[in-house]
């Protein structure tokens, strides 16, 4: 597996994907980080040298992917009949890749305007067709290709000109796609700006075009792989989320504890100077769209800090950083340190370092933690860290823009906790509350990514669809609820979902029940069994379900519904348990949080 | 560069598309020998030649190679002429 973390070119990956799938021998691999992925990938043209790559940079995720591709060109009809094997094999995700002779079919450059403007909405039409029915037969996400632009210019530079020209075509079906895809909460598999980076010679051989059918070069299957990797990970809310820098010589020229604060290189100046700058703008810019910053460096740490509370040129303030680190331990112990702390998974984190000695310490040490090779010129750091996909991102809610200042207010409570040893008193100095809400459409998005990450605080890890999410919004039975939780520190954005659905016998069975791990210790679950207890009795429930499955990550919660009071009925070997609440006696518990619906 | 020295590169080429390290090649010998190759075998292999020697392929060139020899012959042709 480790292998599976260098970059490879395709024949050694067409040579990993053999060897596993022989490993395997069919069977799914253990203590996957996810549930499997089934991938199914219509087309119309070849796409079977595609699959190694997407097999290979699942793997490299922890994540199992099997792959489905329709018969030669049947992509439609395989999608309307259920009877087909598309349907057969349930995806739980599909991608559709039309090339640029399907979607061109019909243009020429003699066309008009009117023709071409009908032809496009027609290809629009298709796409959109394809999407709802994808949607409609499997309820599962679907990732649309952007088309390659592989046909050769007629006009030139000014080719939009000419309304029939091929070339055109696509780049403007590219262009519309964007807003339609937003719209039907599809994903995008920029295919066209990875070529327009890459160039797209890199992408696209004519000559294999015309022997194979291989719109995209089996050269650049495994970045395609790769690509279509990090939309997984995404989806599956397994994209990393913090990065954690180096400071000397990484975010500015010089060593603090030497040079002092007026022999550091840093702004305007020196290109070198300039280059740690623009770095540093580039983690704001991060931090600022969700991704949590940390320090971690071998210094004395008042040392450390100093630049970020007196040096002018500083764009990062020590505000920015959620979890800051620096002594002389050694770097892997540190950076389990700020896992820990952050309360989140080792393999969510990204650590920059200028000097190949710690990056070599860290990947050895630590090989789940993602360790880009940024070399040692300041210049390159961020596109570097960018071109590894890292941070893919689906969507941006309110709290991922809120996130850092949460993490941030979570180390000031967790110190006011470390200072005071009468927890009572701590909690309610906290003077929290917990507000509720049915699910809804403004909720949506950040419900679905919680269902779909959350996997320590998860009773029952069911991972679910906005569709899914939809059905409980609909289902008269069901609730949904979503809580946040708000403190003299912040807001704590919504922390908590659960989910019940009323049996044939009028048991309230809870679905879901997860919980963000950074509000453990809070008395949130009593207080959130008190609405559960209340959104129960309303449909007229008498006793309360709760399930235990046990997975890899969630054993902290195997005892969460004894803890609540519940009696246990039944638990089998691998400790998953079924746990009963009879409602008529529930008196509810007191606690330190005040409740609001909002 | 004559073909004798192009044939311990394309052994290896082989042995890694193959997965078989025990693989030899001949000059006669062609996909009909070989269980697994297929048109998509063939393709990785020319991909991997021209990747391995910097060189590109001319599509009438790849409709004329019948066997390992036309290969090696084609690729020592090559890069004969690119210097």
């Amino acid at each position: 597996m480790a292998l599976a973390n260098t970059r490879l070119d395709f024949v050694r990956t067409n040579a990993l994907d053999q060897a596993v799938l022989k490993a395997l021998d069919g069977a799914l691999p253990n203590d996957l980080a996810t549930r499997p992925v089934r991938l199914a990938i219509l087309g119309s043209s070849t796409l079977a040298h595609l699959m190694p790559g997407i097999r290979v940079a699942g793997l490299r995720r922890n994540i199992h992917v099997t792959l489905y591709e329709n018969d030669y060109g049947q992509y439609l009809q395989e999608l309307t009949d259920p009877h087909s094997a598309l349907h057969e094999f349930r995806p739980t995700m599909v991608l559709l890749a039309l090339d640029a002779v399907d979607v061109t079919g019909g243009l020429q450059a003699g066309m008009d305007q009117a023709d071409a403007d009908a032809a496009l909405e027609a290809v629009q039409n298709r796409i959109r067709e394809c999407w709802r029915l994808a949607r409609a037969a499997f309820h599962c996400p679907v990732i649309h290709q952007a088309t390659l632009a592989v046909h050769p210019d007629l006009l030139g530079q000014n080719e939009h000109r000419l309304p029939g020209s091929r070339r055109a075509f696509v780049e403007r079906l590219n262009w519309s796609l964007r807003a339609m895809a937003d719209a039907e909460g599809v994903d995008l598999l920029a295919l066209d700006t990875r070529a327009a980076h890459d160039g797209l010679a890199a992408w696209h051989d004519p000559s294999l075009w015309h022997r194979a059918k291989q719109e995209v070069s089996p050269a650049a299957s495994p970045m395609y792989g790769e690509l279509v990797g990090r939309l997984i990970a995404a989806r599956l809310g397994r994209s990393y989320k913090c990065l954690v820098m180096d400071l000397d010589h990484t975010l500015w020229g010089g060593v603090v504890g030497d040079d002092g604060l007026e022999g550091l290189v840093l702004g305007q100046g020196s290109a070198l100077g300039e280059a740690f700058t623009a770095f540093q703008e580039y983690a704001r810019e991060l931090s600022r769209r969700g991704i949590i910053l940390a320090v971690c460096s071998k210094n004395d740490e008042a040392n450390a800090l100093e630049p970020f509370e007196k040096h002018p040129e500083m764009v990062l303030k020590r505000a920015d950083i959620a979890c800051f680190v620096a002594n002389w331990n050694d770097k892997a112990s540190n950076i389990r340190g700020i896992a820990e702390q952050l309360n989140i998974g080792l393999d969510s984190l990204v650590f920059v370092d200028d000097n190949p000695f710690e990056r070599a310490l860290v990947r050895q040490e630590l090989p789940m933690i993602g360790v880009p090779e940024v070399g040692d010129d300041p210049a390159n750091y961020a596109g570097i860290i960018a071109d590894a996909g890292y941070f893919e991102g689906l969507a941006i809610t309110d709290e991922d823009r809120a996130r850092s200042g949460q993490y941030q207010g979570n180390l000031q409570r967790e110190a006011s906790r470390a200072s005071v040893t009468d927890l009572p008193a701590y909690l309610r100095s906290l003077e929290m509350a917990l507000v509720w809400r049915g699910f809804d459409a403004i909720g949506l998005q950040r419900t679905v990514q919680l269902i779909n990450k959350t996997n320590q605080f998860n009773l029952t890890t069911r991972r679910y669809t906005e569709e899914d999410v939809r059905a409980v919004m609909g289902d008269e039975r069901s609730f949904g609820l979503q809580l946040r939780l708000l403190d003299r520190f912040g807001d704590n954005g919504v922390i908590s979902i659960v989910i019940g659905k009323m049996n044939d016998a009028d048991d309230m069975v809870i679905d879901t029940w997860l919980m963000s791990c950074r509000v453990l210790g809070r008395q949130v679950e009593p207080t959130t069994l008190n609405l559960v207890a209340a959104a129960a009795q309303r449909l007229g429930a008498k006793r309360l379900v709760g399930e235990y499955f046990p997975t890899k990550k969630n054993g902290m919660v195997r005892d969460h519904y004894e803890r609540l009071g519940f009696t246990k009925e039944q638990e089998d070997a691998s400790g998953g348990s079924r746990n009963l609440l009879d409602l008529g006696g529930f008196i509810p518990a007191e606690t330190f949080i005040d409740v609001k619906e909002g | 560069m004559v073909e004798a020295d192009v044939y311990p590169v394309l052994t290896e080429i082989f042995q890694d598309v193959f997965m078989r390290d025990d693989m030899k090649l001949s000059p006669e010998l062609t996909s009909k020998n070989v269980p697994g190759w297929d048109s998509f075998k063939q393709i990785e292999i020319i991909i991997a030649v021209e990747e391995k020697y910097n060189i590109k392929f001319h599509t009438r060139e790849l409709d004329n190679l019948n066997n390992v020899g036309d290969l090696a012959r084609t690729v020592a042709a090559k890069i004969q002429a690119a210097h």
